[in-house]
């Protein structure tokens, strides 16, 4: 038999559900395989305790009949997901000792259902940034490595800890957050699946908001079977947030295999951006002759805005965040460093309690709704977003039930590489991802195949408003016919 | 342009040394919602709690906290828009109003800044010169913020959030106010009108209304002077004398050859004075944009339908109705209604009764004794029934006007029924001729030089209806001492 840490979600529970190991077996399993992983720096708590109590008490309910959809599947939460008498620092300074009273409803959701929490996982700073490099716990690396080199990787971000972790089967699967493609991008780099469902589709409550009209959990996964479990445990109706949709979760296992015949799939052609290496673009052809192999019509579109994506979602989102994190003050929870009077212990705590890409990204939101500065960027990045979700109804008012692009503009890049004086060229990173968010759309991020050093590369699909079930089936396509990208060396062991 | 233009009334103006000044105020009214819980979170508004006792999760900004409208302070506003005579928007839009402040947990305040949830409407306040109109501009929803305790310890400050999040409406009035008596009256009918709704108790003390008063001033029939904002006057009292002191003190800087800044004033009731709080300069950058957390605010119009057909009679309209239906005066029906309880009060002691009679009764009587004692109509020791039996006893001539005086205090102070008492201490007026008659021949013999003078000067009969009342101790019907003493004496 494998090792109990190598099964999906989908085998785990089948093989708990026949009784061939038991949820508590295969938590230490896990347990066991994250004490060596320290390298990977992907966790930055773990709960063995919690993690073995939870197991037992799956034990207890499979013992009843009474098993959840998850029951005693062991997972790794994204720091920034609130969780009860559990750390919850969103890799910052500032909240590097709070403990919240209270769960995430996403959260909450997975327990319910019977998973079991292994501990809290790496990211960037309030998930500002596409490497994790900005963690105040430092950053995670890539399990994957180019052929023949030994120089670690980033695992993208920022849920980077949680791609890491997934692909280097040190927990089942994670939930991780995406507000401009922190779920696609660290998948896209690992070789795992994410998705970035719908807005609305997961309850923000009790997650740390970053940007809160773009920010939506969704979980990565090593199969797109295994995201689809994990999604309909996360999803749902919650009303704490105004802003969650108060409609039916459905069954995303059920569309994982379902025919794609007839679908009509759209190329957007303005993705083909300037500087696209031919490695990506070839596999982004590749993908798109696997969807019409399974009887999808693959046609051209246009998304004539794509190009204002990317700045005005630097705009939209660091507005957002400026806001967000005012309560970061050092007054009632969180670090404080003291002052003469309030203004100096303000400004210092903000200055030694966030890091320099966080504090750089509360500048620019707080320059941008400025009085005389408003009108030119916040209302205008509006307008653009408005026209980036037209661009999309559009497209599929004509007919198209999907778009296909690349996930990411390029593998995997090495740590420190892009974390140099110029931050738009760790922005670039999120060109192909920020999108969806702007327009509100899910995404799934899918592996297809291996850059020419041996990293893994992913393809996007984006879907109609509540419509992750096309891109299940969609992304089971790629799945099979790419194959799954399992981590092929395990150096950290 | 100023829509309700009214031209200057010269008995309002200020005298200065250059000539008359005419004072321009608006007025920014905050007025706490009545609701149990806060507008998007679920703690309780109970005044006096211990310090920290009514704050949630989302009332300390707690990671990952989201707000969510309570349902209850929306239709307190619209409840509100529509006894303003105002426009509801059925759409609204919730923004985030950015500042740092320890008592401000977000470190922004919720609030509505482009779209708010009532539109224009307007005030209709009585003055004693005529009924002047104010426009309000808007009516917008609005979060409270915590309160900072600076007297506590030698070296903190300490927060109290129990009030953070509790909704406001914040209430905008044009500058259509010209004196601090008009500014007073309008906050006073707008209080009462508040307290009709059942929006806001209106309580100043517990600061549950407060005010921001915008003064300016100009010489009559120019445009509008520079205004200063009197931050936080927290009664109807110090808001005239603010505005007193601010006119006054706006008047002496221009008529010294200087200019009116534009700033943020607080005023100081222990000297009489405002002073400056924050220039122009100072002033914050709030960075408003709409709250990506609330959806924009919708409703239908059956919603607001379904509001106005249950808003409770008003003080304009009442006021009209007892003008027409019990013959009041004006006057009389503006004092009645002033207060909600004290019109339904009136109108239990009018029922069945004179109306005119019950309200001289309970203005004149009632109110006085009231106001002497400063209570008011809900801590009365007297009851409408009691009143009403006070008043009974007039209209039916078993007491005189005088002895009701006497009746009511022994009511007041002692309580009772008021037909018992006067059966018990013998206070039925004396409408027995005969025992009157005696009395009347008994002052004529006694006073034959007084009676050799009314004859020649008939003003003198005050004089023996004044002794036969005393010999009477009072209970002798004027009326019937009038007639016998006339028909006695010849006159």
């Amino acid at each position: 038999m494998s090792k109990l840490t190598d099964l999906t979600i989908t085998a785990a529970r089948e093989g708990l559900a026949q009784g061939r190991f038991s949820a508590l077996e295969l938590t230490d399993a896990y347990l066991s395989a994250i004490e060596p992983a320290g390298d990977l720096n992907a966790y930055v708590l773990t709960t063995p305790e919690k993690a073995r109590a939870m197991a037992q008490a799956s034990d207890a309910r499979i013992a009843k009949g009474e098993a959840g959809p998850l029951e005693g599947i062991p997972l790794g939460i994204k720091d920034m997901f609130a969780t009860e008498g559990v750390r919850s620092t969103a890799c910052s300074n500032i909240l590097k000792n709070f403990v919240p009273t209270y769960e995430s409803t996403v959260t909450a959701h997975l327990w319910r259902d019977g998973a079991v929490l292994l501990g809290k996982l790496n990211q960037d700073e309030f998930a500002m940034g596409s490497s994790t490099e900005s963690s105040a716990f430092g950053p995670a690396v890539n399990p994957w490595r180019r052929n023949g080199s030994s120089q670690p990787l980033v695992p993208g971000g920022s849920s980077g800890g949680s791609a890491a972790a997934v692909a280097a089967h040190i927990c089942a699967g994670a939930a991780g957050t995406d507000t401009g493609g922190s779920i696609r991008q660290p998948a896209a780099f690992t070789g795992t699946v994410g998705i970035k469902p719908t807005y609305g589709r997961c309850s923000r409550w009790g997650i740390i908001a970053y940007a809160s009209s773009l920010d939506q959990a969704g979980p990565i996964a090593r199969s797109v079977n295994d995201a689809a479990i994990l999604l309909r445990s996360m999803a749902g109706h919650d009303p704490k947030d105004s802003t969650c949709a108060d409609r039916p979760v459905p069954h995303y296992e059920d569309a994982v295999g379902r025919s794609v015949k007839g679908m009509r799939i759209g190329i957007p052609k303005e993705y083909r951006v300037d500087g696209m290496s031919a490695e990506i673009a070839s596999l982004w052809e590749q993908g798109a002759q696997w969807l019409r192999e399974a009887g999808a019509e693959v046609v051209e579109i246009s998304l004539p805005h794509t190009k204002y994506a990317l700045p005005s979602y630097y705009i939209v989102a660091l507005a957002e965040a400026s806001s967000n994190l005012a309560r970061y003050d050092g007054v009632r929870y969180g670090e404080r460093v003291p002052g003469r009077d309030i203004v100096e212990m303000y400004e210092k705590t903000r200055a030694s309690g966030f890091g320099a890409e966080v504090r750089r990204r509360i500048m620019i939101g707080t320059y941008v709704l400025s009085a005389g500065y408003y009108d030119a960027y916040y209302l205008k990045a509006q307008k653009v977003r408005t026209l980036i979700k037209r661009d999309f109804e559009e497209a599929f008012a004509a007919g198209v039930d999907a778009v296909l692009a690349p996930a990411t503009p390029s593998a995997a890049f090495g740590i420190g590489e892009k974390s140099g004086a110029d931050p738009v060229e760790m922005y670039l990173q999120d060109v192909f991802t920020v999108t969806l968010n702007m327009a509100g759309l899910p995404g799934i991020a899918v592996p297809a195949g291996l850059s020419s050093e041996g990293l893994p590369l992913g393809l996007q699909l984006i879907g109609r408003p509540f419509d992750e079930e096309t891109l299940f089936s969609l992304g089971q396509v790629l799945e099979d016919s790419a194959g799954r990208f399992p981590c092929p060396d395990r150096w950290w062991e | 342009m100023n829509m309700h233009a009214r031209p200057a009334d010269p008995k309002k103006l200020i005298k200065g040394a250059t000539g008359d000044w005419e004072v321009v105020i608006g007025m920014e009214i905050h007025a706490q919602v009545t609701s149990n819980s806060k507008l998007f979170s679920g703690a309780s508004t109970a005044f006096g709690g211990e310090p920290n006792s009514h704050v949630s999760l989302v009332d300390a900004a707690m990671p990952g906290m989201l707000p969510v409208i309570n349902e209850e302070c929306v239709k307190q506003a619209v409840r509100t828009g529509l006894g303003l005579k105002a426009g509801i928007n059925l759409k609204s839009v919730f923004d985030r109003k950015n500042y740092f402040y320890p008592d401000l947990p977000q470190g922004y305040q919720i609030s509505q800044y482009k779209s708010p949830i009532v539109g224009e409407g307007v005030v209709l306040v009585d003055m004693p010169e005529g009924t002047i109109e104010i426009g309000i501009e808007r009516l917008h929803l609005e979060q409270d913020a915590g309160k900072s305790i600076h007297d506590q310890h030698p070296a903190l400050s300490l927060v109290d959030l129990n009030r953070s999040g509790v909704a406001l409406m914040e209430i905008v009035s044009r500058p259509d106010l010209r004196s601090s008596d008009e500014a007073k009256a309008y906050v006073t009918k707008l209080r009462s009108i508040l307290r009709y709704l059942g929006t806001c108790d209106g309580d100043m003390e517990k600061g549950n209304l407060r005010a921001d008063v915008n003064v300016s001033v100009r010489k009559p029939g120019d445009d509008f002077g520079t205004r200063c904002e009197i931050k936080n006057v927290n009664s109807i009292r110090f808001i005239g004398q603010a505005i007193e002191a601010e006119a006054r003190r706006q008047i002496g800087i221009i008529e010294d050859g200087g200019t009116i800044d534009q700033e943020t004033r607080l005023f100081d009731p222990n000297k009489g004075e405002t002073r400056s709080m924050r220039s122009k300069e100072e002033a914050h950058d709030y960075r408003y944009f709409p709250d990506p957390d609330l959806l924009p605010l919708e409703f239908d119009q059956a919603f607001v339908d379904e509001l106005a057909a249950h808003l409770p009679e008003l003080p304009d309209e009442k006021k009209a109705r007892f003008i027409s239906a019990y013959g009041l005066s004006a006057y009389d029906a503006d004092v009645l209604v002033a207060e909600k309880d004290t019109a339904a009060y009136y109108e239990e002691v009018a029922k069945g009764r004179d109306a005119k009679a019950a309200a001289n009764f309970v203005i004149n009587e009632l109110f006085g004794r009231l106001n002497k004692e400063g209570r008011d109509i809900e801590t009365s020791p007297v009851s409408p029934a009691q009143i009403g039996a006070i008043v009974d006893l007039i209209a039916d001539g078993t007491i005189s006007g005088k002895i009701a005086k006497d009746l009511f205090e022994i009511v007041f102070t002692e309580g009772g029924d008021p037909r018992a008492i006067v059966e018990e201490r013998g206070m039925k007026q004396v409408t027995d001729t005969g025992a009157i008659e005696a009395a009347v021949d008994a002052i004529i013999k006694a006073n034959p030089d007084k009676v050799e003078q009314v004859k020649a000067k008939p003003t003198m009969l005050g004089w023996f209806v004044g002794q036969v009342m005393k010999q009477t101790g009072g209970k002798a019907n004027p009326q019937a001492v009038n007639e016998l003493l006339k028909g006695k004496l010849g006159i």
